[in-house]
């Protein structure tokens, strides 16, 4: 046959411009700050992350993950055979039956993709993304029909020339998208990006059912010289494997979906987000960008390139600060990407270099370093509040078996009640118990959410200092914000204070004496009561048990919400949100509500002081607002001597 | 505004109200912003003293590039090393807060400077509107949100009252960055101060207050007014030899002049 070279070179051609896009890609990331990876244990271990913990996340939409197993299994089974038979010319009717069922199992799924975007969901992002099924039929039907001679079925030669071009022009649209589109910008990146992704993630830890969710401290040099700058201010000052993390990106919106800023009309989208990254460090506009805009900012404006300042033209500092750092974004994303670790790293250059931390911000950030409280009130007034429940103070009694670490709540009148009720009821239980009194400074969690992590750092340290002077066996807190700074982030400081020691929320501590038998509760005969997983407690540190375990010794049957556990919607009061309060068309704390009115719940119950404001702070009439202590407290049996 | 014109604001370490923590003081920020909102990067700002205080970074981190420190030890009297500066430099506007929040906290150095260096002096100053060659147009702060304008000719001492433009938030990163201009000055000991002995305050007792006020507006304006003085008189249509002969009749009977 005359055209017998077309196919061999159309394939060899494509795959040689894809070499070249994918060293042009890399070049992209490398460009990013220096960041130590095993490369070659991530590499080994991408297939199993691919496999297993990919997957796992991919299963909750058990549709689309069927779907993907077929076509990207199918997909990239079909390629490799499609090199062998049609490119070396292996002569084998086992490779190409075998090259004929993964094109069948391909075809299977793309019919599932292309069914799923005929009337696509508004997370969905449409342009080059409505091609991609058509271009993934067009692939299997055109090496379906080309391999039909190899196999066998057909003689040689079948169809000739007029066929052989057809079909070249078909392999040539269809090659284009997966290999040529792969590794220059095309829909089918997120395969080539994702997989790399997934051997360089920055958080190895996450894969295999682990956790990982303390921000990284920002590395302040050695005190001599100063760095040039702090934080993120141009995408090449990401690390390379975040470069590398925002390209995995399959626009899914999922996190979209999930974001409670979004979902108030704040100008902030995940996805979006995490495409105008790619912008960045990519260079260009966001024209082509097909998906939801930020909330109420329009499309085309956005500028960016590798060296440019990203919130000089790329992004607005407001969609920055719209974040909770709730996590249901990262919770959600099938590519683990870390959108709230690259949130943080650009609001940290907005409060350390360009001091623009918005509303009550600068006014807080600057209490904290004067008075290690976010109010400003006086450091000597932190233990007012208990005044009169007779707490051992650390610096008198020195040791404890529990230390219970008060937070910023013992200056809020209604935060008081809460820590009242947990002291009641660790008195009841006889727990040796002490309290750092004065000496407790704040955990440091709103400054570093706020992008101040030289206070944040400050704050560490001093704790720490004033922790390793004491013996206790564990620390217990009522504020998971505080709990995930002790337990997830204080550890990058070089102190051993917390060596040893258990960092325990307060419900998984009060778990333990109701299982021990040491609290004696009379069962709750209020209504029907729902449960607010708070994001610190869940999503950061994996506690959906032990709260509702609580509920149920004392005979309530937890009333779900339909976003429960890691799923929960955020109150709106993490990641400073609340102080650097942007608008929106509607507030957080009212849509959690409006969840929790839908279960017919008389009462919420809570597990942290900040979603204990936010929710009461919701207009009534609504359900009642307590917190797990509180009502337990109200359900114990005191002994009468 | 006026690139010609030399403007220096004037810090100290400041001490929070709750904590005794030192910060960057209230009024002293205030005078940077000011400063900064006149003379932008040509702003120069001084602090006599300890030049290794972290304090003095926070003013740093409100975008200086540099600021000068007439280094001085701790007890030292500042004003001598203030004056010489500010007479080696051409200087047009100094600013200062009003009163300091630590040491002697008496308000009384931008009235010494101005004495010293025999240049006018504007009290509580809420803005600086316009700056000219040879004169600025001022607002003066007055109780319950009242401004003066007055026109002020070069050069001149300003304190800044807390009515003014608050200071911008502190950024971390300029601040370490900034540079120190260290200039050794002949200090001077202050004596007096060396001899006085320093005790924490006591609460005063409070004066019981009767409420006389019949309506929601006259209690508001019993507890903003300040205290007026009675007596005196509005002059406005008089001749410039009638309202100096009522100022001068004032002096005299006040003792001032004799």
């Amino acid at each position: 046959m005359m055209l017998d070279w077309l196919v061999p070179t159309l394939i060899s051609v494509l795959l040689v411009l894809a070499g070249i896009g994918a060293v042009r890609r890399m070049n992209m990331w490398r460009a990013g700050q220096a960041e130590k990876v095993d490369m070659l244990a991530g590499l080994l271990a991408m297939p199993k992350r691919y496999l297993h913990d990919l997957h796992h996340v991919v299963d909750r939409d058990k549709y689309i993950s069927r779907t993907h197993v077929a076509t990207g299994g199918g997909f990239v089974l079909a390629m490799v055979l499609v090199v062998f038979v049609h490119l070396f010319g292996v002569d084998s009717k086992i490779l190409a039956w075998a090259l004929l069922a993964a094109l069948v199992m391909m075809f299977c799924g793309a019919l599932f993709v292309y069914k799923r975007r005929i009337n696509p969901p508004s997370r969905l992002s449409k342009g080059p993304w409505m091609r991609l099924p058509k271009s993934l039929l067009t692939f299997s039907i055109t090496f379906f029909v080309l391999t039909l001679p190899a196999a066998g079925v057909l003689p040689e030669g079948f169809g000739g020339w007029l066929l052989t071009l057809v079909l070249s022009v078909l392999i040539l649209m269809s090659l284009s998208e997966m290999l040529f589109g792969m590794t220059w910008g095309g829909p089918m990146k997120h395969a080539f990006a994702g997989a790399l992704h997934l051997a360089f993630h920055r958080r190895p830890e996450r894969f295999g059912g682990g956790r990982s969710t303390g921000l990284k401290p920002v590395d302040f040099g050695d005190g001599v010289s100063v760095k040039e700058v702090l934080g993120v201010a141009k995408p090449t000052d990401f690390k390379w494997n975040q470069l590398l993390g925002f390209d995995a990106c399959v626009q899914c919106g999922r996190c979209e979906a999930v974001c409670p800023a979004f979902a108030a009309g704040q100008p902030l989208n995940p996805k979006k987000l995490i495409q105008d990254m790619v912008v960045g460090f990519a260079g260009g506009t966001d024209e082509n960008y097909a998906g939801s805009p930020y909330p109420g900012i329009d499309l085309g404006h956005a500028k960016g390139a590798p060296n440019q300042i990203i919130t000089d033209g790329l992004i607005h500092p407001d969609t920055l600060w719209s974040c909770t750092t709730c996590r249901a974004c990262v919770e959600e994303c099938p590519m683990m990407i870390e959108h709230v670790d690259a949130i943080v790293d650009m609001r940290r250059f907005l409060t350390l270099e360009k001091g623009s931390t918005p509303n009550k911000g600068a006014q807080v950030l600057e209490n904290i370093i004067a008075t290690d409280n976010p109010n400003g009130y006086a450091p000597a007034s932190r233990t007012h509040w208990a005044a009169d429940q007779n707490l051992p103070v650390m610096k008198d009694v020195k040791q404890a078996d529990v230390l219970f670490w008060v937070s910023d709540g013992a200056f809020d009148m209604r935060s008081q009640r809460i820590l009242r009720a947990f002291v009641k009821l660790m008195k009841a239980a006889n727990v040796d118990v002490a309290i750092l009194g004065d000496e407790e400074l704040d955990s440091g969690d709103v400054a570093r959410r706020l992008g101040d992590d030289a206070t944040f750092q400050s704050l560490a340290k001093r704790n720490l200092a004033t922790l390793s002077t004491y013996q206790f066996n564990k620390i217990v807190t009522t504020d998971p914000h505080a709990f995930h700074c002790l337990k997830n982030e204080y550890g990058d400081f070089g102190s051993d204070a917390l060596q040893n020691v258990e960092v325990l929320h307060h419900t998984t501590f009060l778990n333990r004496l109701v299982k021990d038998g040491l609290l004696q509760l009379e069962p709750f005969k209020g209504g029907k009561v729902t449960y607010h997983d708070p994001c610190y407690l869940g999503r950061y540190n994996g506690e959906y048990e032990a709260p509702r375990e609580l509920l149920a010794s004392l005979g309530i049957d937890v009333a779900e919400m339909e976003r429960s556990k890691f799923r929960s919607r955020c109150c709106g009061g993490g990641g400073g949100a609340p102080i650097t309060d942007i608008p929106g068309e509607r507030r957080i704390a009212d849509m959690r509500m409006e969840d929790v009115v839908s279960t017919g719940a008389s009462m919420v119950a809570v597990g942290c002081q900040q979603c204990t404001a936010m929710l009461e702070g919701v207009v009534e009439p609504r359900p009642v607002v307590k917190d797990i202590a509180e009502i337990l407290a109200g359900q114990l049996i005191e002994e009468t001597h | 505004m006026q690139p010609n014109v030399n403007v220096i604001s004037l810090v100290s370490v400041g001490r929070h109200p709750q904590s005794g923590r030192a910060r960057r003081a209230e009024q002293d920020g205030r005078a940077v912003e000011l400063g900064l909102k006149l003379a932008g990067k040509n702003l120069t700002v001084v602090h006599a003293g300890n030049p290794q205080e972290p304090v003095l970074r926070q003013y740093a981190g409100m975008g200086l590039s540099s600021l000068t420190v007439l280094e001085q030890a701790q007890g030292c009297d500042a004003l001598p090393a203030l004056v010489s500066f500010l007479t080696e430099n051409s200087v047009n506007i100094v600013l200062t807060g009003v009163r300091s929040e630590n040491g002697e906290s008496s308000g009384m150095l931008p009235y010494l400077l101005a004495d010293q260096l025999n240049w006018p002096l504007v009290p509580r100053v809420a803005d600086i509107v316009s700056v000219s060659a040879e004169s600025a147009e001022v607002l003066l702060a007055l109780p319950r949100g009242q401004r003066r304008s007055v026109i002020v000719t070069l050069p001149f001492i300003a304190s800044v009252d807390n009515a003014a433009q608050e200071a911008r938030q502190t950024a971390f990163g300029p601040g370490l960055r900034a540079d120190f201009h260290v200039l050794a000055m002949d200090t001077v000991v202050d004596e007096a101060a060396h001899q006085w002995k320093i005790t924490a305050a006591k609460p005063r007792p409070k004066r019981l207050k009767v409420v006389k006020a019949k309506t929601a507006a006259d209690r508001m304006k019993a507890a903003t007014a300040k205290p007026v003085g009675s007596g005196g008189k509005i002059m406005k249509n008089e001749t410039p030899e009638e309202k100096a002969k009522a100022i001068f009749d004032l002096l005299l009977e006040e003792k001032v002049v004799r």
